[in-house]
């Protein structure tokens, strides 16, 4: 499987992961498309890496799945305060910035 | 010291500066009162101290000049301050000086019931009028005697609204203001069109050029016109003169001071100034003849119907000023000049002699007054001396120079306005003797006015009178026997016929108002319906109005409604138009967090295809 493969993948992934992003109503949804777009970003880095025969990428991609991590548990961390206070986490309804 | 290079008559013209200086820098001084009068006053003899020194100095014809760079501009200087001292401008600046000094005099006793912060202040306002008018008299070049004629114009606008609290006070310094101003406007246009015709701004450059036939004449009519605009404006020529009888909503002095030295005698003595230059347009010169002979005569025609003692008096200075502009018209500068400070005289006399009255009996009005010679005998003496200088009686300030006035116009060969003047010799005498016999003679009110307790007034008002009919007489005296050289020849008729007028007027005055033998009444029927216009101030008045409410309010009308309904209309649809298309906008922010990732989304989709056809 050629370099192109890898990355149609990631296009894929990441689309399927700004879909999910732009059309869940739930913010842990939305969350979860973040993660897969991340994701689809560390395929590319890898599989650039692989075929450029440099590890650079690979250890890039160690850094980006901590950062990742730490994302997620603030994420989620903030979902549980907004649900504290507003008793709801379906994204349409927080809108405080409607114009 | 008798240098002859006018510094004193640079000392006489700072003094009044310094006068001034002082009390308007150190307001604590001025707010005294009492003490910012007598700088004041110090200052004022001093000045005329130096002014009679400097005149001694160029009675003979000596000329000094002093000036000093102003405006500098590319190579030549473009305008200069300065004196230019000679026997006229000395002779003035005495004038002034004589005045300026007796009416602050005089102020000390009739202002005394003042607030102190306001004395002073009248004291401030005095010493900035007799500056302007002497910086205005001394002036080497028409840029100084144009900032000196505003400064005039400005310091008589502060003192006759001196009672800025009394509306009518404040209406009349407006008026003065504004209808001087319009012919100051003319004014300046002819100095300006003069100077680029000239090249310069200074009389005596000026006066060398003309005399050697340098000067294009070609539109000099325009240019003599626009500085008589100006003088006609100061002096209350015809129809500009409404003003001056308005003006004596302020304190007598500064009247007798307005009427004097100052002020109105600007005019006539820019006339004077710039004689020459009017020679060249004998077109010019009559229109101010005639004008000044139908001013001359309008004014004795309506002091003749005037109950108010100081309206009586602004309308004969109206009328005199005529007189002098005649002939100043006929050719005869030299006459007119001539009048001029012998009327400064006796005119300041009258006006202070009238404000003894009005501090007695607490009214204008004449007929709050009658039989004032028994109890006020001395200013009844020196307005009677003031009255008869005025009617041209020998031996009296007046007599002469009135008659060579009439001397003047006939030997300029205008006799349309010689009968004119000579008809307003026969008013004037008619219309002062009608003062006085209704004033000092007669029987006293039956019902005086509140307050009025006639009496002399006390010395300080009465020591400047005295003074001024004593140099009346003096001048009357000196010029009956010694007749001064003329530039003209008089008819041997004319001084019996002009005195014998003046008594015929005398007389008709005593027949009518002291023994009653011509009904007053019915002398007035007989001219009835001039009466009745001179009265209503033949309407002059009401035309300056018709014409603002006709003309300028409604251009103010239109330029209001074009304010109203284009300016602001432009400005209403634009700002609408942003109202609506920022309510339409603010749509876009929905505030949900989704929307804006997906304009991020679509954006970069955009930016990627962007590139991948536009720049590849």
């Amino acid at each position: 499987m050629g370099l192109q493969a890898y990355l149609t993948l990631a296009a894929i992934v990441f689309s399927i992961g700004l879909f999910g992003v732009v059309t869940r109503r739930n913010t842990i949804g939305i969350l979860l498309g973040i993660e897969l777009m991340l994701n689809s970003v560390n395929i590319n880095l890898v599989a650039f890496s692989r075929f450029s025969g440099d590890v650079t990428g690979m250890i890039f991609t160690v850094f980006t799945i901590c950062i990742t991590v730490v994302e997620a548990a603030l994420g989620l961390a903030i979902v549980i305060l907004l649900f504290r206070v507003r008793r709801t986490v379906t994204a349409d309804h927080l809108d405080l910035l409607k114009g | 010291m008798m240098t002859g290079d006018g510094s004193l008559a640079l000392a006489a013209l700072l003094l009044h500066a310094l006068g001034f200086l002082t009390l308007a820098i150190v307001a604590p001084l001025r707010r005294l009162g009492r003490p910012a009068a007598y700088v004041s006053i110090a200052c004022a003899v001093g000045s005329l101290v130096s002014a009679v020194l400097a005149w001694q100095q160029h009675m003979g014809g000596a000329v000094s000049r002093r000036v000093w760079e102003w405006l500098p501009a590319q190579g030549q200087t473009l305008a200069t301050v300065g004196i230019l001292a000679d026997s006229d401008s000395t002779v003035m600046l005495s004038l002034v000086a004589l005045v300026a000094c007796l009416v602050q005099v005089y102020s000390l006793s009739y202002l005394s019931d003042e607030p102190a912060p306001s004395f002073g202040r009248y004291y401030t306002y005095q010493s900035l009028f007799a500056f302007s008018m002497m910086g205005l008299v001394l002036a080497p070049n028409l840029a100084q005697l144009f900032i000196c004629w505003e400064l005039v114009g400005l310091s008589s606008y502060l003192l006759i609204g001196f009672w800025y609290r009394k509306p009518e006070a404040a209406r009349a310094a407006v008026k003065a203001f504004w209808i001087t101003k319009a012919g100051d406007v003319g004014l300046l246009i002819g100095i300006v069109l003069l100077w680029r015709q000239s090249g310069t701004f200074d009389l005596t450059e000026m006066r060398v050029l003309v005399e050697s036939g340098a000067l294009p004449v070609a539109g000099l009519s325009i240019i003599t016109f626009c500085l008589y605009l100006g003088a006609a404006g100061k002096s209350a020529q015809f129809p500009m003169h409404i003003w001056l009888p308005d003006a004596m909503e302020g304190p007598t002095p500064v009247s007798a001071l307005i009427h004097a030295a100052t002020m109105v005698t600007a005019g006539v003595y820019l006339l004077l100034r710039t004689e020459w230059l009017f020679a060249l347009t004998p077109d010019v010169l009559l229109i101010v003849a005639w004008i000044g002979a139908f001013t001359a005569l309008l004014a004795a025609v309506l002091a003749c119907v005037q109950d108010d003692i100081k309206r009586v008096l602004a309308y004969s200075t109206v009328s005199q000023l005529g007189y002098m502009m005649t002939a100043i018209g006929a050719g005869f500068a030299s006459a007119g000049f001539f009048h001029l400070l012998t009327h400064g005289l006796f005119k300041a006399l009258l006006f202070l002699g009238a404000g003894a009255v009005i501090h007695a009996v607490h009214s204008n009005d004449l007929p709050h007054m009658g039989g004032l010679a028994k109890r006020m005998p001395q200013t009844a003496i020196v307005f009677l001396v003031g009255t008869l200088s005025l009617a041209g009686i020998p031996l009296f300030g007046g007599f002469l120079s009135k008659e060579e006035i009439l001397g003047a116009v006939w030997a300029g060969g205008l006799v349309g306005p010689f009968l004119l003047l000579m008809l307003v010799a026969f008013l004037t005498a008619f219309y002062m003797f009608r003062v006085v016999f209704l004033a000092f003679f007669g029987t006293p009110p039956a019902h005086p006015h509140h307050g009025a307790h006639p009496h002399d007034p006390p010395a300080a008002m009465a020591l400047p009178l005295w003074i001024l009919a004593g140099l009346s007489m003096a001048v009357g005296i000196y010029f009956t026997f010694t007749h001064p050289e003329t530039e003209f020849t008089s008819p041997g008729w004319l001084m019996p016929t002009a005195v014998g007028t003046a008594v015929a007027g005398i007389l008709l005055a005593w027949l009518t108002y002291e023994r009653q033998v011509i009904n007053a009444g019915r002398l007035a029927a007989a001219f009835g319906p001039i009466r009745y216009a001179a009265i209503n101030r033949f309407w002059i008045d009401d035309i300056f109005e018709g014409i603002y409410n006709a003309v300028l309010l409604g251009f103010s009308r239109v330029v209001g409604w074009l304010d109203r309904y284009i300016v602001d209309g432009v400005l209403n649809v634009v700002s609408s138009w942003t109202l609506t298309s920022g309510d339409d906008l603010r749509t876009l922010q929905t505030g949900r967090v989704q929307d804006y990732v997906y304009g991020v989304a679509v954006g970069l989709l955009i930016l990627l295809l962007w590139a991948r056809w536009a720049l590849a």
